[in-house]
């Protein structure tokens, strides 16, 4: 399942390329994370439905400042090597409360970059898996591939809960008001005196 | 382990696209030894340099298996880059932080924490500027060096800083660096070094060709000696060419006499 706002193509892809069912939501007005998780149950069942063994959940990441990671799911955190050497720090709460860090096009970029990209989700993250991948060839990909098949299955669907808090409550600009200035809009407001005080993760 | 605990390593066959056996029982491959890879386009050179840089273990497409010191690599050194004893650099190889040069060197010192002396980075910056006839300097940008600038500082890179023992070079030639002048280093340094080539200057300079056919070595030539006296010829020829290159490279108009080359036969 692949959630994403305003265009996804690879249902299409995947099934044409590997023949299996897929199925795309798109978020629109609504964060992708927040639909995710509105949608996540019923995925669930889908796939039980259809007696899937794997169901793949591939979220747009549209801000990375989030933790959409649930219980008893496998919470993969995907890096593009060439998204430069901060990003890791940029996306913390993304990486900060996954299972594995999974870093993609490393044949791209060099060796320096490589070793600093790992020291920076190190930062973040420091017990988290890493794998360094090149899907091309194929590098690292042995490790994601046994990380997945070794995962325990989902036991009660009906007890999953995430893993922690990501700040993706739905506030007054997602529901459409336009005014710029805190005084403008209640929930979570901030000042620029005190504008510091930001979501950290947990 | 460390790097210089690394005295071999060893690639054991895997199957052509047909899923033939490789034509050899293993090779075996020690500090400070050379080899090219040569073959056709699309022959299966990359793929065989790349088993060698993930360290495969029969779980890549072509079912190699990699040894070091005679036994499957550590997940630790498969897994991590600054315990990886390989480097591989390639004309698709990037810098893509956007630092001056002695910045994204300090980078890449810090990033494997151990003590270095004072000046590696002007030492690396000089030791690439050996491979290079565009100067480098402390303070360019990484992200606007030339294609041949670049090879040349990651070289250096992976000599000094990196360290590792064994480099893989994908078609670096083809970058604009002094070729002759980077094997040189690289066996003074005694790096074992492995070239996919299309250059017959670098492909008959090593100590061993691997021929790649279909996706699979079918041979292992080892000259020992007996290509010597070709090797002289195809010096000049390629001093020649370069030569060339470089007056067509300054704006020269080329007449009959820069390519009547005298004393290597040179056909015209």
């Amino acid at each position: 399942m692949k959630i994403d706002v305003v265009r996804a193509f690879e249902d299409e892809e995947l099934k044409e390329e590997f023949g299996i069912p897929t199925k795309k939501v798109y978020s629109g007005d609504l964060c992708p994370d927040h639909m995710g998780i509105m949608v996540l149950k019923d995925a669930i069942f889908w796939a039980q439905n259809l007696h899937s063994d794997l169901l793949i959940i591939e979220s747009a990441g549209l801000c990375l400042r989030c933790t959409p990671y649930t219980t008893q799911a496998f919470g993969l955190a995907v890096l593009s090597a060439v998204s430069g050497s901060n990003s890791p720090l940029k996306m913390a709460p993304m990486i900060a409360l996954a299972d594995m860090a999974v870093v993609t096009k490393t044949d791209l970029i060099s060796q320096a970059e490589k070793e600093v990209f790992r020291e920076y989700i190190r930062v973040v993250a420091p017990s988290i898996d890493i794998i360094e991948t090149n899907a091309i060839q194929g590098t690292g990909m042995r490790y994601l591939m046994n990380a997945i098949a070794s995962h325990p299955d989902i036991t009660d669907p009906t007890e999953i809960v995430l893993r922690g808090s990501p700040p993706l409550g739905v506030c007054t600009i997602c529901i459409g008001k336009k005014e710029i200035g805190w005084q403008h809009h209640f929930g979570v407001i901030r000042p620029l005196e005190e504008a510091d005080n930001i979501y950290r993760g947990d | 382990m460390d790097y210089d605990q690394i005295n071999e390593i060893v690639i054991l066959p895997g199957t052509n696209r047909t899923g033939k056996k490789e034509g050899f029982e293993q090779i075996v491959i020690r500090t400070g030894d050379t080899l090219s890879i040569v073959g056709p386009t699309g022959s299966g050179k990359s793929a065989f340099i790349n088993d060698i840089e993930v360290l495969a273990q029969a779980d890549t497409v072509t079912g190699r298996r990699i040894l070091v010191n005679g036994a499957p690599p550590s997940d630790d050194m498969v897994r991590d880059p600054a315990k990886k004893p390989i480097a591989l650099i390639t004309q698709n190889t990037r810098v893509i932080a956007d630092l001056n040069v002695s910045r994204f060197l300090d980078l890449h010192i810090k990033a494997r924490k151990k003590h270095y002396a004072q000046d590696l980075i002007s030492k690396t910056i000089e030791l690439a500027n050996e491979f290079t006839g565009e100067k480098l300097t402390e303070s360019m940008s990484m992200t606007a060096l030339s294609g041949g600038q670049a090879r040349a500082l990651l070289i250096a890179d992976a000599i000094l800083i990196g360290g590792t023992p064994i480099l893989l070079l994908d078609e670096v030639e083809n970058a604009g660096i002094f070729k002759e002048r980077v094997i040189t280093c690289l066996k003074e340094f005694n790096k074992t070094v492995i070239f996919v080539t299309h250059d017959p200057y670098l492909a008959l300079g090593t100590d061993r060709r691997i021929v790649m056919q279909n996706g699979a070595v079918v041979n292992v030539l080892e000259p020992c000696g007996r290509e010597k006296n070709v090797m002289a010829r195809v010096s000049g020829i390629d001093y020649f060419l370069w030569n060339l290159r470089e007056r067509i490279r300054a704006g020269d108009l080329i007449s009959e006499e820069h390519v009547v080359h005298r004393g290597i036969g040179v056909p015209v």
